[in-house]
């Protein structure tokens, strides 16, 4: 049984963001007594309370707001301090642009092993075993560890948090500031689309390469307003965004963003894997394909045949009608 | 300048996953019947880039490396007709069934063999396992600072600079030669060789080295040296009864969704 865990946090404008409470859960779910989440930057020891309320027993953070801008090599620097501190069996890290750089590094430093972007981490008798989506989803792959401690990412939103214990503290404790970096940020654009975030969205309505033109994207804005600006968000499948139709920002799948809508309207889109390990998690698949052969009819549980052309303004009349 | 591209072999990620099977005493991939292996999309983009920078420095070299089976000599000849000088197989029976500890660890021992290297250029991740630790293992093997998922590369004397992909947007990171980079999609679009290039690299020599060539004992690659253990490969189960709207219009069938919807409470 994993005793100890070591939780990388990631914080949002000086917040403990939510996939942070997610790994919380996770190690929790592992077995482990003692959960230390690490928190670097801005808001770092601010934002402990919330770790706390979450599952954690211990805190250690740096408020240097230096670590605010990610760079791997301070990151790393100080999270091997954590790991001096809390001797973890298992290092808990989101698979989010610090995850994806710093899982590997620490892997290498400890001279151990990293899973990257699982679904699912257990106890199995006291290993820990981590499975994740492999061949762009075709197939899916359990790993032990050789080594310890077992390092481990996980996608946003595959694990659940702890239900909230208001009030809970534990003992904080300190991590050093930010060394120096040898890689100098020179600029940094956010890039977030107007209006409801995707991963926000209860219901995302996304399109693909089978739309045939960057204008297909209006049928398919107009169908995400009919559903409601308040709720509904637009997607793109990776094809369509290398072809330049949508913002990358925007992009659903393996690469992009995973989302785990109520409800997903999958259109023109093929369902290659890639794309579906970025959407497999909503609740209901909507799929409006003209090919009654297409992969995305595999995993939808309502389809319709037909050309997007016509369907889709069809379906956007429907649900005004409905209203 | 001497600059590394890595690349792999992969099954071709577009195999219909009808045709997508596996092994399950083995935990292997059983290659698809008629579909040839292709190189790893990724790492022909991160070939591009390394392209794009050979071309703006001038006097520059590129070499090529993939770890892999005999068979990988064309994935390395695909990147040698696109413009790369030099082809370097590192082909071990040692090295099979590792995990991305022990293939950075061949990887790196070889960038350290060629001794003269300014830059590594990798796929962001392999479109097979999808991992996405090569680069960054290697980085760290080799003490280089790293910059990864690139939408851009741009070369100021020994400074690189690299435009990269965040969840949210974008942002320009700068470090000191020697470097890894790893390359995203939203670079854009690899080149394709002419017919001539693919001419002229398939009588290129490609130099192969074994676990001996580059100092390396057997115990400390492929799946002796490896981190993880693979314990279990399986195809997820799939609902696969999707309910197809009937209708005679386009109306029809949009009024039968919203209704099936409502029924199951999603609307």
């Amino acid at each position: 049984m994993a005793s100890n865990a070591l939780v990388v946090g990631e914080l949002a404008e000086g917040e403990l963001n939510a996939t942070t409470l997610e790994l919380i859960g996770a190690a929790s779910r592992l077995g482990a007594s003692n959960i230390t989440v690490a928190l670097l930057g801005g808001g770092a020891s601010g934002a402990a309370s919330k770790a706390f309320e979450g599952g954690a027993t211990k805190v250690l953070t740096s408020d240097d707001a230096s670590y605010d801008e990610f760079r791997g090599d301070q990151w790393v620097a100080a999270v091997q301090n954590a790991v001096e501190q809390a001797s973890p069996d298992v290092i808990l890290l989101a698979q989010s642009h610090v995850g994806r750089e710093l899982a590997p590094r620490l892997a290498f430093r400890l001279d151990t092993g990293a899973a990257m972007d699982c679904l699912n981490v257990e106890d199995d008798g006291g290993a820990v075993k981590a499975t994740r989506s492999v061949y762009g989803g075709n197939a899916m792959a359990t790993y032990s560890f050789v080594t310890s401690p077992a390092i481990v990412t996980v996608r946003a939103k595959a694990q659940d948090p702890l239900e909230p214990n208001a009030g809970a503290s534990g003992e904080t404790g300190e991590l050093p500031g930010a060394s120096d970096s040898r890689t100098t940020i020179a600029g940094r654009e956010i890039v977030e689309a107007a209006g409801l975030q995707l991963q926000d969205a209860s219901i995302v309505v996304s399109g693909g390469r089978g739309l045939g033109a960057p204008e297909g994207f209006q049928v398919v804005e107009e169908l995400a307003k009919a559903l409601g600006a308040d709720r509904a968000a637009v997607g793109a499948s990776r094809a369509a965004c290398d072809l330049g139709w949508y913002p990358p920002s925007q992009q659903v799948g393996l690469t992009g963003k995973v989302v785990t809508p109520d409800l997903y309207i999958a259109v023109a889109i093929s369902g290659a894997s890639q794309h579906m390990a970025g959407c497999s998690g909503a609740k209901t698949i909507v799929a409006i394909n003209k090919d009654p052969e297409a992969n995305i009819f595999q995993f939808a549980r309502y389809g319709i045949v037909g050309d997007y052309k016509e369907m889709v303004p069809a379906l956007t009349e429907a649900i005004k009608a409905a209203k | 300048m001497h600059f590394v591209v890595c690349a792999k072999q992969i099954p071709d990620p577009e195999t219909p996953p009808s045709a997508f099977k596996i092994d399950p005493q083995k935990n292997e991939v059983i290659p698809a019947q008629g579909i040839a292996p292709v190189l790893s999309q990724f790492d022909s983009i991160a070939a591009e880039a390394a392209l794009r920078l050979k071309e703006a420095a001038g006097d520059s070299k590129i070499t090529v490396i993939s770890m892999g089976a005999e068979s990988a000599q064309a994935a390395i000849k695909q990147v040698l007709a696109m413009g790369a000088d030099e082809g370097l197989l590192l082909n071990d029976p040692a090295f099979t069934k590792g995990d991305p500890h022990t293939t950075a660890k061949v990887l790196t021992a070889a960038v350290q063999k060629l001794g003269d290297v300014d830059a590594v250029f990798c796929g962001r991740q392999a479109a097979d396992w999808d991992w996405g630790q090569t680069g960054l293992l290697m980085a760290e093997g080799l003490g280089w600072p790293s910059a990864i998922i690139a939408k851009g590369v741009a070369l100021d004397g020994q400074q690189l600079s690299v435009e990269r992909v965040l969840e949210d947007g974008y942002e320009t990171a700068q470090a000191p030669l020697p470097a890894v980079v790893t390359v995203s999609n939203e670079f854009g679009e690899p080149r394709y060789p002419k017919l001539q290039q693919i001419m002229q690299a398939a009588r290129k020599t490609v130099t192969t080295w074994t676990a001996a060539d580059l100092g390396l004992d057997a115990a400390e690659v492929g799946e002796a040296g490896s981190r993880l253990r693979l314990e279990k490969l399986f195809i997820p189960e799939k609902e696969g009864k999707v309910e197809l709207m009937e209708g005679d219009t386009a109306t029809e069938k949009a009024q039968a969704l919203v209704k099936a919807l409502q029924g199951a409470k999603v609307l």
